[in-house]
């Protein structure tokens, strides 16, 4: 859909996902790092454990649908050629340290003056200005600002992080909304405009109604291990040990509540695992989280022991069959032989970074009239440089010199 | 300044929070954009905790109106065939954009499926987001966002490797994707500009938020390698972990990224032995001795106040972070230069917090509006957009297709 248009990706690894959104939707990503290469492309787990330049599986994830080239923007010769590249772009996008790029020339303002329509899109752990903006993060860190880490693991340990890093990821993703929400506004201005994401900010709107909680009654959630905090009680049990690992019931409120309870204690009976008064209950009285304490530790012993004493695969098939709401706790093999994602033709093959064939996640999101493709792997370093810098006007000499320079 | 959607309308069944997030970024940058709620069968989160001092009411829910700045609210009762028509009415001859996240087949059922619409609206833009995505054994599996964060591995990889997973808390997944899903419409309505054609777009929350552990994935589909959670610990960072501090439940995140961070650190925690101590040394040497190394560093910090601990790291170059509460959240300095949170005034709920943008733009300010009392707008969208007369309006609420 985005054809038309060209994005100029500075970023590195922690602003990587965004313009992998707009790739995907069909713009033109130039992807330009350094001679050395993008600090994303250090970043494990590698292909087949082999640390090459080539095999991060996080850059090729992250770098699908963009062309690359090398450039040392900090070289007279590389800021050069970048203006050049950036008055053919409508976007583009970095992840510096602010005032960093401001220092080369190559800030907002600067870019404005060489092309007043450039999208220029910041994306950094807190924002371009404010008492944090130079504060040093990681995904540890950074989440924990957010308040994110505080709701999460034991109450008897450390609060704890959540999945594997999601910070940047966050604040890539949303960088991608405010570069699009700018580029609509180009239509009727002509001009572009600077888009300054935090990340903490990113990650502090994943919180759920936790924020609501304090503004509006003054309660503070805790993180509870497997279970839903509720503001007070035990809370609700989400996540239940199973023959073979664990299995997600959160039982809902309501009728939708009423129907999965009934329709699990009758295949608990069918299993011999019933429970009369689980059955006897009318759960469709209870809103969500509602239930007493007495209710959830019975259920605790019921539905504990019929989970413990069964698989993940005969829960998760049984369920769907009754329409009870319990789900598997996937790990990576299990997402990956899920039927639904199977069924949908949702995992693809694409080029390796040795020449042979991986298995990559498909299209996240799909289009009746412009379907979303994996156009390209990830470049290989350098790999677009004579295509790229050939399309300004460079002749294979002028590319050889920079070449010999060190610029590209 | 006009709003970046200044003219644009929406039709907006979405409920719960992957889609009125979404369809937020409409309503708080000027597009038009009209829910279509029903009293009968609510969105749940309208009955979702917490309410306005803590008193249960449909136009009380904290969390719901969020979501729901600045939307207008029209209540239809959509098992009457009229009501339906009201809502065809308005997708086929007004609508730019009509946005759902309902089960799929839901909205098919009513006749406002893409196909139905854009028969008589061919320039319509149809978003349509769902757990699992339309097609597949799974796809009229009833569920809700927080199984997805089970579904996707984020639950697997949360938590303490000797203990049960825990879910990252709530909806995960929802907030993840409304991002993605609003660059995506933008390039849809760019599109249509450009040819004319509107579109589908159908999202599968699952296969989208599986895009925030790809590289895990990878792992297993390249190396046959399942990784599991690993608390706080990092295979190239210690100390790496949350730090006990003064007070309740205080804790402080500290990631020292190398030796001489590591050297820095022991400078700053008057122990200027540690930086050479052999045990400590090197980034193996303190993987290989973490368990003592987290038991010297929470001796450090547990006199100390966490922001303190955080100002004192950043100091000396070392990423830190207090591990903020959801009370700390409002009174965080760089949260309040950016604005994060936005007070406004409600008729049933008082002053209450939502989420401002987390980005800002240098040429558009988003203009936060409260979120509506149910079908606050239903007469307003039927004589001004309809243009009903008000016998008719009459009638249809007698009637009890609007509620």
């Amino acid at each position: 859909m985005l054809s038309k248009y060209r994005v100029i990706d500075l970023a590195d690894d922690r602003g990587i996902f965004c313009s992998r959104v707009l790739g995907d939707l069909g713009a033109d990503v130039i992807k330009v790092e350094p001679p050395t290469g993008d600090p994303a492309r250090r970043i494990g787990p590698f292909y087949h454990d082999d640390p090459g330049v080539e095999n991060s599986l996080y850059w090729q994830i992250y770098s699908t649908n963009k062309r690359g080239v090398t450039l040392d923007i900090e070289a007279a010769a590389g800021r050069d050629l970048l203006l050049k590249l950036v008055e053919t772009a409508d976007f583009l996008v970095e992840s510096y340290r602010p005032g960093y790029l401001a220092g080369l020339g190559l800030g907002y303002a600067d870019l404005h003056k060489v092309n007043p329509r450039l999208i220029y899109v910041s994306v950094t752990a807190f924002g371009q200005d404010g008492p944090y903006a130079s504060y040093a993060a990681t995904d540890l860190t950074g989440v924990a600002l957010s308040g994110f880490t505080h709701l999460t693991g034991d109450a008897d340990r450390a609060p704890v992080r959540v999945s594997v890093p999601q910070f940047w990821l966050l604040g890539g993703g949303a960088g991608a909304a405010g570069a699009m929400l700018a580029f609509h506004q180009r239509k009727s201005t002509g001009q572009g405009q600077h888009v300054d994401v935090s990340c903490q900010q990113a990650m502090a709107r994943t919180l759920s109604h936790a924020p609501q909680f304090w503004d509006l009654n003054q309660v503070i959630l805790k993180r509870s291990g497997p279970f839903r905090p509720m503001g007070s009680g035990m809370g609700l049990r989400t996540n239940w040990e199973c023959m073979d690992g664990y299995v997600n019931y959160i039982q809902p409120g309501g009728t939708a509540g009423g129907r999965s309870m009934a329709a699990l204690c009758a295949w608990m009976e069918e299993e011999g695992y019933g429970d009369a008064y689980l059955s006897a209950t009318d759960f469709g009285t209870y809103g969500f989280g509602e239930m007493p304490e007495s209710l959830l530790e019975a259920m605790d012993v019921g539905l504990g022991r019929f989970f413990r004493e069964n698989t993940k695969a005969h829960l998760s098939a049984g369920a769907l069959e009754r329409r009870v709401l319990l789900f598997p706790v996937n790990d990576p093999s299990d997402v990956v032989a899920y039927p639904q994602l199977a069924a949908r033709g949702y995992f693809q093959q694409m080029e390796a970074p040795d020449g042979d064939t991986m298995t990559t996640l498909g299209p996240w999101v799909r289009s009746s009239e412009k379907p979303m493709s994996l156009r390209m792997r990830a470049p290989r370093l350098g790999e677009h440089n004579s295509e790229v810098y050939g399309s300004l006007g460079l002749s294979a000499g002028d590319i050889a010199a920079l070449h010999a320079a060190g610029t590209v | 300044m006009p709003g970046i959607f200044e003219g644009l309308k929406v039709l907006d069944f979405c409920w719960v929070v992957i889609g009125p997030m979404t369809t937020r970024y409409f309503s708080d940058y000027g597009a038009t954009v009209v829910r279509v709620e029903s009293k009968h069968r609510p969105d749940v989160i309208r009955n979702g905790l917490p309410y306005a001092e803590g008193k249960a009411g449909i136009n009380r829910s904290g969390y719901w109106a969020n979501y729901n700045s600045g939307k207008m609210s029209m209540a239809l009762n959509m098992a009457d065939p009229r009501a339906r028509g009201l809502a065809f009415e308005l997708a086929t001859t007004w609508a730019d954009v009509v946005t759902e996240n309902f089960t799929p087949g839901t909205i098919e059922k009513w006749g406002l499926g893409y196909d139905d619409i854009s028969r008589l609206n061919p320039g319509v833009v149809m978003f349509s987001a769902s757990m699992l995505g339309r097609g597949g054994p799974n796809d009229s599996q009833p569920g809700f966002g927080p199984v997805l964060t089970a579904l996707a591995g984020h639950t697997h990889f949360t938590g303490w490797p000797d203990r049960v997973p825990v879910s990252p808390y709530g909806a995960y997944t929802d907030f993840l994707i409304p991002h993605m899903s609003m660059a995506a419409i933008i390039a849809a309505l760019d599109h249509r500009e450009a040819t004319g054609k509107g579109q589908h777009l159908d999202l599968s929350q699952l296969e989208a938020s599986l895009y925030f552990l790809a590289p895990a994935v990878l792992d297993y589909t390249t190396n046959d390698r399942v990784t599991s959670r690993q608390g706080n610990s990092d295979p190239l960072m210690a100390p790496h972990n949350a730090y006990p501090c003064t007070g309740d439940d205080r804790w402080c995140a500290i990631a020292c990224a190398d030796d001489t961070q590591w050297q820095a650190l022991a400078t700053l925690m008057s122990q200027p032995a540690l930086a050479s101590d052999p045990r400590f040394a090197t980034l193996d040497a303190r993987k290989a001795n973490e368990d003592a190394l987290d038991a010297l560093m929470g001796a450090w910090t547990a006199s100390q106040d966490a922001n303190e601990v955080m100002r004192r790291c950043q100091e000396a170059g070392i990423a830190a972070g207090a591990v903020l509460d959801s009370r700390d959240l409002f009174s965080d300095p760089q949260l309040s230069h950016r604005g994060h949170f936005v007070f406004q005034d409600h008729p049933e709920m008082g002053r209450y917090a939502s989420d401002g943008n987390c980005f800002t733009m240098s040429d558009a300010t988003p203009e936060y509006r409260r979120a509506p009392l149910l079908g606050e707008h239903t007469h307003h969208v039927l004589s001004e957009i309809l243009g009903m007369s008000p016998e008719r309006i009459t009638e249809l609420q007698q009637d009890g297709v609007l509620e």
